[in-house]
């Protein structure tokens, strides 16, 4: 540090631990010369631009960010050590709360990696509904990441229209799963329930209609003065830079990596539908916004295109080792029964060995890497978290940008503290 | 003006009636305004503050109880919503907030991560928010709907208005830390924190 | 089996250990002393060119006698192809691999949580403090197997010592100028904030 740190204390902390006034130096004795000083300030972890309990610390050069240093942990829950005392289909209600902005999509993720842990092949039927509940965790999550940027940077109006359609797809998710949130929709073999009737014509309505709301916001927000001027040419990553950093999902393709899991990796049949893979160009704010919305539409195409070819057909594969039994059948039939039991008490075991599957989250590759000896507990299981890796990336984006960039920056990572801290 | 009132002979009634429907007035008046202009200090953590931004957002609007505006320093909020669960990490920035939020205040705990740990009975998670700060109005709930926030919201509106201002005890203690440091007795808090129905039988990996 | 693989023992001849196959990855097991070096073959040779790197972890078993493994997935983002590359520690002895951060920036924070969470050391890496923990952290490494589910401290003893944690911790001219100059200090000063004593350094007292 070529200049002198100096302290200046912007909390003012009032009432000690013990019920005592704290007094706290405001900077230091001797009046300190702002101009030649170097400045600290202390965000989060609660404050409401930090999306969540992310704590940076800023050192700033007047209003220039010399440097970040995040401090995280401040929502670690311990969800992996948890796994490891769960049999693996009670890991599915963790998953949800990991990412909680697009829920369905982790279910999907971990039933992906259980199921190839086991050799377990699902039913079409099934395929397609996970396609389905990928992608309205993607746009769900994509309106978040719209609503609470676009109030960072000061524009309100985009959050209340976001927000409308997410209580949409609440709607449509709680006709499924009977949650708003807390889907847990998926089991191992197949799923935790079937569609209810109405919901494929409800889902329809939404994707006939969700584009008008998109173009609204693309009408207000990509051509706007002020959102361009605070989001072009802010936190620019190259493609080097990003793959250097492990970055994936939409912060890797804006800055013009065109590596999509579902093109390149495909897991669901994803290779047999027809959408395009977003790439921005430049790798700043203004792209990563760009990727995300078009993202939006391109899941609208999914959706429809899995609406339209759902196949009727059994949710669940047959195997009565891994799949329950329905509740009548396991009230009044022996052997129905008995697998019940045993699957309640004892759980699904999974042979030795381990499995990775990365499928592409709304955040970037969430990958579920699990290792099993045998038992029906996992030995490991690791989320590979997007955002947190994502995150990263952070003190190296924001150096040397004004301190209001670091914002818009910090927003355009897109990051879920559930998931970044585990 | 106390001394006046009960001075003053009202034929039939006890000297006291008076004074009584006038404290009554007085806490009436308070109360509802304290409790019809909550300023909702959002600790937002996790999950359960999703559904609590769907609660501020258009459909469910909790300005409509009077929460119109968000406080989002603890110095200008009347009511701590703790919503979502809390880490030890998180625990004294919690504490912190608390004791900087001036009287009267209230907290709700969103959720049943912050009211008990929820199903993270782990190494990592504050069993319950009680065992660092006061608690008001618990909301069951993994996340609670938006309702039930709303439902948690007027229970406190409730327990607003039954406070009164002339029973002599400090409206709520500053309830400090001991000198161990702790707001509760240590046994106090081993016994609440400890596992109780499904998670009792969940200690073992294998 | 990934072709990769037999490039690898070609020329690192005995440093490369077993390679199998789970669920359609290869995995290959490098030695701990050769890791730098063919992290960097595999990321730079052409024909390989694993790029990206996926993820870096570690695996205890439940059975005491196998070795701690940690984990590196890598990926070649041009040729759609996955390694996964994994270095085998004895769980009593010394539990230090070096850092392949030199590689991949992307590691520093997978390595800092590698770190935190098992109580591995990466040799090289330029910041390896706790990431998810807080630095006195004195209940030891979660996600060792001989941790128990709930800790190793009583719950008050727990909570008391969340609350006593100042708030404000990490945000101090000393706290950055001692990270600053980490390299420099005398090594009883290291080997107290490696213990995670920050609080009691005599000037801050
Ligand atoms: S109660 Fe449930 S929804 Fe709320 S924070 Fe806890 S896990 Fe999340």
């Amino acid at each position: 540090m070529s200049k002198r740190t100096v302290e200046v204390e912007l909390a003012t902390p009032g009432v000690g631990p013990r019920g005592e006034t704290l007094r706290v130096p405001l900077g230091v004795a001797q009046q300190p010369d702002l101009a030649a000083e170097h400045m600290l300030i202390n965000i989060g972890p609660q404050h409401p631009a930090t999306h969540g309990v992310l704590r940076l610390v800023v050192e700033l050069d007047g209003e220039t960010v010399v440097r970040v240093i995040p401090h995280l942990g401040y929502l670690h829950s311990g969800f992996e050590k948890l796994g490891e005392y769960r049999h693996y289909n009670q890991i599915i209600p963790l998953t949800d709360r990991t990412d909680y902005l697009s829920p369905m999509a982790n279910n999907v993720g971990f039933a992906l990696a259980a199921e190839q842990l086991m050799g377990i092949a699902i039913t079409p039927r099934c395929t397609v509904l996970r396609v389905i509940a990928c992608e309205m965790s993607r746009i769900i999550s994509h309106m978040v990441w719209l609503g609470t940027t676009s109030i960072d940077l000061g524009a309100f109006t985009p959050f209340l229209w976001a927000f409308q359609e997410r209580e949409r797809i609440y709607n449509l998710q709680e006709m499924w799963t009977g949650a708003r949130l807390t889907t847990s929709v998926t089991r191992v073999g197949g799923m935790m329930a079937d569609v209810p009737d109405d919901f494929v014509a409800g889902l329809r309505h939404f994707t006939q209609t969700f584009p008008k709301t998109l173009s609204e916001i693309d009408r207000v927000l990509t051509r706007n003065a002020v959102w361009v001027g605070r989001t072009q040419g802010v936190g620019v990553l190259t493609a080097a830079e990003a793959i250097n950093h492990s970055l994936s999902g939409p912060m890797l393709r804006a800055s013009g990596v065109a590596y999509d899991v579902r093109k390149d990796k495909p897991y669901l049949d994803y290779e047999t539908y027809d959408f395009d893979v977003v790439v921005g160009e430049h790798g700043d704010v203004y792209d990563r916004y760009l990727v995300r919305l078009e993202e939006c539409s391109q899941s609208n195409r999914i959706l429809q295109q899995a609406l339209d070819r759902l196949p009727d057909g059994p949710i669940n594969i047959a195997d009565p080792r891994v799949i329950l039994p329905p509740k009548s059948r396991a009230m009044n039939d022996m052997e129905a029964m008995i697998y019940h039991f045993k699957q309640v008490m004892e759980g699904v075991k999974a042979p030795v060995g381990e499995a990775y599957v990365g499928i592409e989250n709304p955040k970037g590759e969430l990958g579920t890497y699990l290792v099993s000896d045998g038992t029906a507990k996992p030995v490991r299981w690791r989320i590979r978290p997007p955002s947190f890796i994502n995150l990263s990336a952070l003190p190296h984006m924001a150096a040397g940008h004004l301190l209001s960039d670091l914002i818009a920056i910090n927003a355009s990572v897109d990051i879920v503290m559930g998931e970044v801290d585990r | 003006m106390k001394r006046v009132l009960e001075t003053k002979h009202v034929s039939g009634q006890s000297p006291n009636y008076l004074l009584a429907k006038f404290q009554d007035l007085v806490d009436w008046a308070v109360n509802a305004s304290r409790a019809n202009s909550l300023w909702p200090m959002p600790f937002g953590t996790a999950c359960c503050a999703i559904e609590f931004m769907a609660t501020a957002a258009s459909r469910y609007d909790f300005a409509r109880f009077g929460m119109e505006r968000q406080a989002f320093s603890p110095r200008q909020a009347d009511v701590l919503i703790c919503a979502g669960r809390l880490p030890f990490k998180l625990a004294s920035v919690i504490r912190r907030i608390y004791d900087q939020m001036p009287q009267p205040k209230w907290v709700i705990s969103m959720g049943a991560c912050a009211s008990t740990g929820g199903i993270f009975d782990n190494y990592a998670m504050v069993q319950g928010i009680d065992t660092i700060v006061p608690v008001d109005v618990y909301v069951p709930g993994c996340p609670p709907r938006p309702e039930g926030l709303l439902y948690g919201v007027l229970l406190l509106h409730k327990k607003i208005k039954g406070e009164s201002l002339f029973d002599h005890v400090p409206r709520r203690e500053e309830q400090p830390l001991d000198d161990r440091g702790l707001r509760l007795p240590p046994e106090q808090i081993d016994e609440i924190s400890e596992p109780f129905g499904n998670s009792v039988h969940q200690f073992r990996s294998a | 089996m990934n072709p990769s693989v037999d490039a690898l023992r070609a020329t690192f001849g005995n440093a490369i250990g077993r390679a199998l196959e789970s669920c359609g990855d290869t995995i290959v097991y490098v030695g701990r002393d050769a890791l730098l070096d063919v992290m960097a073959w595999l990321r730079d040779t052409p024909g390989h060119t694993y790029d990206y790197l996926v993820d870096v972890t570690a695996v205890e078993y439940r059975d005491r006698e196998r070795p701690l493994e940690v984990v590196y997935g890598l990926r070649s983002l041009s040729r759609r192809a996955d390694l996964r590359v994994k270095v085998e520690l004895d769980s009593q002895g010394d539990l230090t691999v070096d850092s392949v951060v030199p590689l991949w920036r992307g590691a520093d924070w997978l390595e800092r949580e590698v770190y935190d969470m098992f109580g591995i050391t990466f040799r090289g890496h330029p910041d390896l403090r706790r990431i998810l923990m807080w630095e006195t952290y004195a209940e030891g490494y979660p996600l060792r197997k001989d941790f128990p589910l709930r800790g190793r401290f009583s719950r008050a003893e727990q909570v008391r010592q969340a609350l006593a944690a100042s708030p404000e911790a990490h945000y101090s001219l000393e706290e950055l100028s001692i990270a600053d100059a980490y390299e420099e200090l005398p090594a009883d000063m290291k080997e107290r904030l490696r213990r995670g004593t920050r609080g009691e350094l005599p000037d801050s007292e």
